[in-house]
């Protein structure tokens, strides 16, 4: 046997794991340093919540719950989005993506520390909305229903990633905040985030379930018993399918970039 | 197989075309272990895209990359390679220590992180956030990341761009270092002293072709050029009119000659001019050499 072949070396899976603890840690590190990026993105959906959802909103109490639920939505759509859209188109353009290809990073290290970054900031965004609307916003719930709500919250950010990623893959990083923006804010109407869809032009309505963030919403209003009453699964399937749809068309942008 | 013939990284008639532009036109090279190939070429000879190419960041039209006889972008091949890229964009945020630390973690078996800062010579940045280094400590801070998985190949693209002479210096002493311990090597450079310092073969690139190939001292006998300067009474005008003469300037008292011929052309000089003093000869530097290969390709 030559020893010039490239054997596959075996990583022993501490070693892995260690490699997904330290990309997370500087990850955490990274975003901890830029509170430029950080404040603004956790600050942003509050204030929104607190003008629009709140102060603009003294209506009834099933209003109170509709807009909690959808803003909930709403709040956790930002940092999944900004983080991967911009982070990753940054990071791309500027060639750190690169070198960290070059040498062996584990892809799932790079993806899942950006990941749990997106999850924390949903999960500190979720619980300032919890917070007003429980102080201030007349929003009575059961323990059981604030939790799902905030599962929901944290776990609705991967559709969201695999956007961001998308979008990050391709995009240059002076353009793509605008980008986002001009994907997020529209569709948080679109699905009914601001305001029910019955109250919007019919069409909007029947669009709707091209958004995943109209699935997000229907999870989130049929767990304070205010969907539609529409079953659960298919909102589910279609956030995955969703999330794997924009997950493969990244990867091959990925590839070509560079 | 003797392992030091051994080549670990090739590209086999590889063509990369960019819109309109043919960036690299069925380009073949290959490194072996322990030795120190440079690219030469000017900017957009295509010197960075076979970087990428032999790295895996870009995939050839036509032809094939390989590194260590796989693929380029297994892990089997990663896991043996270090880079340091022109667009090394590190983030500003992190510290020295905190990515070396990070890019260790990523390699099976890492140079240790003493070993690492003495040959990178980051000693005193490791506690500094990358973007408060200057341009030459980045790059000292990139070249860091480059060697810390103690790699049998490592790729370095303009290396020493934005360094000062004393930090070149430094630079040229460990990569010497690491072919000692057994490195390849595969430098691009616009500093032709750079490939003649260090390089042991030498590939030219013009437009998106390897032009002229071999060790230094091949590539500059391609060019029969060499350069005669002495004190001599001749008018240059008078000189310059000899048919084995290419061009004659006038530097300070002396004259300089460039010729194809120089035993022609020194007789002549000697047999016009007795009182001519103070004759040289020279060979012409890899940069003459270049400059001429490059026309010859045009």
């Amino acid at each position: 046997m030559n020893d010039s072949l490239a054997l596959p070396v075996a990583r022993p899976l501490g070693d892995t794991l260690a490699v997904y603890a330290l990309e997370a840690k500087y990850e955490f590190l990274r975003v901890l340093r830029t509170p430029a990026f950080a404040l603004p993105t956790l600050l942003f959906p509050p204030m929104f919540y607190l003008l629009f959802g709140l102060l603009l909103n003294r209506g009834s109490a099933n209003a109170a719950h509709y807009l909690f639920a959808t803003y909930s939505v709403f709040g956790v759509m930002a940092p999944s989005l900004f983080g991967f859209g911009v982070g990753v188109a940054i990071e791309r353009e500027r060639g750190w993506l690169a070198l960290k290809r070059v040498a062996p990073m584990p892809p799932g290290a790079y993806l899942l520390s950006k990941m749990v970054m997106a999850m924390l900031f949903a999960a500190i965004i979720y619980l300032v909305l919890a917070a007003m609307a429980w102080s201030i916003g007349g929003v009575h719930l059961e323990a059981g229903q604030w939790l799902l709500l905030g599962v929901i919250a944290v776990g609705g950010v991967v559709p969201f990633c695999a956007l961001g990623l998308m979008i990050g893959s391709r995009a240059n990083a002076s353009g793509a905040p605008a980008l986002v923006n001009l994907i997020y804010l529209p569709m948080a109407f679109l699905s009914g985030l601001w305001m029910p869809l019955t109250l919007l032009p019919a069409l909007v309505g029947q669009i709707a379930p091209l958004w995943p963030a109209y699935h997000l919403a229907q999870l989130s209003l049929a767990t304070i018993g205010r969907g539609d009453g529409s079953a659960v699964l298919p909102h589910v399937a279609a956030l995955v399918l969703f999330a794997l749809a924009c997950f493969a068309v990244a990867r091959r942008w990925l590839a070509r970039a560079s | 197989m003797n392992r030091s013939d051994q080549t670990i990284a090739a590209l086999h008639g590889v063509s990369r075309r960019f819109g309109t532009v043919l960036a690299l036109d069925q380009v073949s090279l290959e490194v072996r272990r322990g030795e120190v190939l440079a690219l030469l070429g000017p900017n957009g000879a295509g010197k960075t895209t076979a970087i990428s190419l032999l790295l895996g960041l870009q995939q050839p039209d036509a032809g094939s990359a390989d590194l260590f006889g796989v693929p380029p972008r297994s892990n089997g091949a990663r896991n043996r390679i270090g880079a340091m890229l022109q667009t090394g964009g590190v983030p500003d945020t992190l510290t020295v220590a905190e990515l070396v630390g990070l890019f260790r973690s990523y390699y099976p078996r890492p140079r240790s992180v003493a070993d690492t800062v003495n040959l990178a010579g980051v000693a005193d940045l490791l506690r500094r956030r990358y973007g408060t280094l200057s341009g030459g400590q980045q790059r000292r801070a990139q070249f860091a990341l480059a060697i810390c998985g103690n790699p049998e190949i490592l790729f370095l693209d303009e290396p020493t761009t934005g360094l000062d002479v004393e930090a070149r210096a430094t630079l040229w002493k460990t990569v010497r270092q690491l072919v000692a311990e057994g490195s390849a090597i595969v430098l691009t450079t616009h500093y032709l002293e750079e490939a003649e310092a260090l390089a042991d073969r030498v590939d030219v690139l013009a437009r998106g072709r390897i032009v002229a190939s071999g060790s230094v001292q091949q590539i500059r006998a391609r060019v029969a050029q060499r350069r005669i300067r002495c004190v001599s009474a001749l008018a240059p005008e008078a000189v310059a009119r000899w048919p084995e003469v290419r061009s004659v300037a006038r530097a300070g008292e002396r004259i300089e000659i460039v010729t194809d011929a120089a035993e022609i052309v020194v007789r002549q000089l000697l047999f016009e001019d007795t009182t001519l003093s103070d004759l040289e000869v020279h060979r012409a530097g890899l940069a003459e050499a270049f400059v001429e290969i490059t026309r010859e390709a045009a």
